[in-house]
């Protein structure tokens, strides 16, 4: 029988007693939030290259500049890119990642941290500004419906002897459509979409109103259940869907028609 | 049979050590075997909590290998072979001695809930979709591993204002019940404390009976709270309707 002297738990930044890779998930979160915060901030300064034949970048939607014809003395991403950053940055998936891989607060299960008694959790400024996260969806799902109508357009091609817009498929049409696809996905499992739409009431049964918000409520709840997932996968196209779109223009990337 | 080395505390609130036992093991034997044994053959008077053995009665909580888990629902081959395994009391409440910690601070903020209370018009008849989502808060077996491993109570020691994930479950159960005539709102943002909690789910992760217990309860509830005390548009609409923001189903009577 062996003895070794141990205190129990300390507190203190990342002290922990697990024996598995628990930093390797806030990691991996730190790197692709942060990747892409660098990214996109870069590609909004741009102003440039954000559109090719019918393609659109999701990052310069809606294209108020081609709608108004007014030009903007700073990229116009802008106008418009609070809207689905602020949606993102008060998801509740999103603040548990940020929480855990930019706070550390915790850096993971059972590991330890600084704050001690000063913290405050979503209770004082800044986070108690969270609660906003519905209206954030409202204006979001306006953005949504934008980038739906871009996605549709990226199927029409200007025929440069004609002049006719005509139907046809490239690479780009498809990027965009996965895009505004993972973008639903992500957008109509919002928990506030959830709690909205039924997850309110009480009683499911009670009316026949109750009982259609809960089939609503219940179709939201599966995407809901895959939040997380959809969170990443439609930052990642629509990340991607810029580059592509960039390449294009800058004629670095071909884009190839299928049909 | 092979060896495995466990790394057990042992002590209590004047201070410990974590003491090594080597254990005879078989194959489908649980942590909880293993500390029998122990005290079965080397340690006599090594305290554990235990009832059920069958991850139902919620008293066999530690930390192995530094996370909460049921010791008597931790199976030896979750972990690799030879990898010595550690097991400690559950570390946001007041030790006892060895595995054993003083869980009755949990049992205080349960009375500050109050119980099921029916609308005064309640029909007492209920549907299965009404009942779903109350019957998944009903599973938990308050073992207490979330409130274990809630960096509020754990890092933050936030005993004063907040009652943890377990208690938000308990006050969803009553909240989303089609019969309940209470409103415990004000509570769960005031006592209740609901805007500590920073949603990061690590109460989720350990629950050994897979309660939802941050996308179900706890953000079903904070949604419930920006209702009432954060969303202009309701708080207005109530001014002017008298009350019934909608949350409610027409035809009920409201909650008071
Ligand atoms: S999600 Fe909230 S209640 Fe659950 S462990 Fe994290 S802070 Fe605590
Ligand atoms: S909610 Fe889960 S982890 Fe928490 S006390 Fe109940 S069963 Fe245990
Ligand atoms: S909770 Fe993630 S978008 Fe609303
Ligand atoms: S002994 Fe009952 S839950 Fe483990």
């Amino acid at each position: 029988m062996a003895e070794s002297n141990s205190i129990l738990n300390p507190n203190g930044l990342g002290v922990n007693q697990r024996h598995d890779a628990w930093w390797l998930s806030p990691l991996l979160t730190f790197l692709g939030l942060g990747g892409f915060g660098v990214y996109s901030t870069w590609a909004a300064f741009q102003g440039a290259h954000y559109e090719w034949g019918p393609y659109l970048s999701p990052f310069y939607s809606p294209n108020i500049q081609k709608m108004f014809g007014w030009s903007y003395p700073f990229s116009f991403a802008f106008v418009f890119l609070w809207i689905p950053l602020g949606f993102r940055g008060t998801c509740y998936y999103y603040r548990k990642a940020y929480y855990r891989a930019f706070f550390l607060d915790p850096p993971g299960c059972a590991v330890g941290e600084p704050a001690g008694r000063a913290y405050r959790g979503e209770t004082g400024f800044p986070f108690i500004l969270q609660n906003v996260h519905r209206y954030f969806f409202y204006l979001a799902t306006v953005v949504l419906a934008f980038l739906w109508y871009d996605a549709v357009e990226g199927f029409f091609f200007r025929n440069e002897i004609t002049g006719q817009r005509e139907f046809h498929v490239g690479v780009g049409s498809l990027v965009l459509l996965v895009n505004v696809i993972a973008l639903s996905g992500f957008s109509f499992g919002c928990n506030s979409l959830r709690h909205l739409v039924g997850g309110k009431l009480d009683c499911f049964s009670c009316t026949a109103n109750a009982r259609m918000r809960y089939k609503l409520w219940g179709g939201v709840s599966i995407l809901n259940l895959k939040h997380m997932e959809w969170a990443w996968v439609s930052l990642f196209t629509v990340g991607f869907a810029d580059v592509y779109v960039r390449l294009c223009s800058m004629g670095i990337w071909h884009d190839m028609r299928i049909f | 049979m092979s060896t495995r080395t466990f790394k057990i505390f042992r002590g209590d609130k004047e201070g410990g050590k974590d003491v090594d036992y080597n254990v005879e093991v078989e194959e489908g034997m649980v942590v909880l075997d293993a500390v029998h044994q122990i005290q079965r053959t080397q340690a006599g008077d090594l305290a554990c909590r235990w009832n059920c053995k069958a991850a139902k009665c919620g008293s066999c909580s530690a930390e192995v290998n530094g996370k909460p888990r049921l010791m008597c629902k931790t199976r030896l081959d979750d972990f690799p072979e030879g990898e010595t395994i550690s097991v400690h009391p559950i570390k946001a409440f007041p030790i006892i001695r060895d595995l054993v910690t003083d869980v009755s601070w949990n049992y205080e903020v349960n009375k500050k809930i109050p119980p099921f209370t029916p609308r005064k018009d309640a029909n007492w008849v209920m549907y299965q979709e009404d009942m779903d989502r109350v019957q998944e808060f009903r599973k938990c077996i308050e073992c207490f591993l979330c409130q274990d491993v809630c960096h509020v109570l754990r890092n933050h020691d936030k005993k004063d204002q907040f009652y943890g994930p377990r208690f938000m479950v308990r006050v969803a159960s009553l909240e989303m019940h089609p019969l309940d005539g209470l409103d415990r709102t004000k509570l769960l943002k005031n006592e209740g404390g609901i805007g500590l909690c920073n949603i990061t789910k690590c109460c989720t992760e350990v629950c050994p009976e897979d309660i939802h217990i941050t996308d179900n309860a706890i953000i079903p509830l904070k949604e419930r709270v920006v209702d009432q005390f954060y969303d202009p548009v309701q708080m207005i609409w109530r001014a002017l309707t008298g009350g019934n923001d909608g949350n409610k189903n027409p035809g009920l009577q409201q909650k008071d």
